[in-house]
C-alpha cells in the first residue's frame, strides 16, 4: 500500500435523523438511502434512526475522503453493504465510484458506532488499488 | 420567494447563527447548517416549490445562501 492515507469522519445527531423520518417519510429515505441499506435499518422507530444515523455518518466521512469541488455525488451512490457476517463495507457506484478512481483512492476501510445520541463513522482510504479490502466500484455507464 | 426560502431555512437549517441575522449572501455552512440539515432543507423546498432538485443540483453551492437556492428554484420553475 502507498504511504499515503485519506481520512474522514463523521458525527449525526440520532434523533435529526428520527425527525426527518417522521417529517418526510419515505421521501426522505429513498433520496439519501438505498434499498439495502433500507432493509438493513428496521426496527422500532429509535433503533432503526441509529442505524440510519451511523449510515448518514459514513456516506459524510466518504465524501470527505473523495473532497469532491462542487458536485456531490448521489447519497445513494455511496452505499453501507453489510455482509452475513454483520460486518460493513462500503460500496461506490455512479458519481462517487468515478471520484474514487480519479483521485487513485482505495482500498477503504469503514468503522461506524452510535452512543448517547450520536452515530460517527469513520473511513480510511489508501490509495493502492486492486489490494484487499478494495471497495466493490461499479464502473459507471455510459 | 425569498421569505419562503427563509422560513424554511428557519424551521430546517438548524443555524447557530439566527437567518434572521444573516443577508441573502450570507454562508448557511460557515452559520452552522451541516449536510443532513441541507437534505431536510431541500425536501421542504421541494414540498414548498412544488419542484425537485435533480442530481445535477445537488452542489454545496446551490444550499450555500439564500440567493443561491433562490437562484436554482427560480431555473427549476422556469424549466417547469
Amino acid at each position: 500500500m502507498s504511504d499515503d492515507l485519506s481520512v474522514g469522519v463523521d458525527l449525526v445527531d440520532i434523533a435529526e435523523v428520527a425527525r426527518s423520518v417522521k417529517r418526510f417519510g419515505d421521501r426522505y429515505l429513498r433520496r439519501v438511502f438505498t434499498e439495502h441499506e433500507i432493509a438493513c435499518c428496521q426496527g422500532p422507530p429509535d433503533v432503526a434512526a441509529a442505524s440510519l444515523a451511523a449510515r448518514f455518518a459514513a456516506k459524510e466521512a466518504t465524501l470527505k475522503v473523495l473532497a469532491p469541488a462542487d458536485a456531490r455525488p448521489d447519497w445513494r451512490s455511496i452505499e453501507v453493504v453489510r455482509l452475513p457476517t454483520g460486518a460493513c463495507k462500503l460500496r461506490l457506484r455512479g458519481a462517487a465510484a468515478r471520484l474514487a478512481i480519479e483521485r487513485g483512492l482505495g482500498p477503504f476501510a469503514l468503522s461506524m458506532t452510535h452512543e448517547a445520541g450520536l452515530a460517527a463513522a469513520v473511513v480510511v482510504s489508501g490509495s493502492a488499488p486492486g489490494v484487499d479490502g478494495q471497495p466493490t466500484m461499479e464502473a459507471p455507464r455510459g | 420567494m425569498r421569505e419562503q426560502i427563509r422560513q424554511v431555512i428557519a424551521e430546517h437549517a438548524r443555524l447557530s447563527t439566527p437567518i434572521e441575522v444573516l443577508g441573502d449572501e450570507g454562508d448557511l455552512f460557515a452559520a452552522g447548517m451541516t449536510s443532513h440539515a441541507s437534505v431536510n432543507v431541500m425536501l421542504a423546498l421541494e414540498d414548498t416549490f412544488e419542484v425537485e432538485f435533480p442530481e445535477a443540483m445537488l452542489r454545496k453551492s446551490t444550499f450555500a445562501n439564500v440567493a443561491s437556492i433562490e437562484a436554482a428554484l427560480c431555473e427549476l420553475t422556469v424549466s417547469v
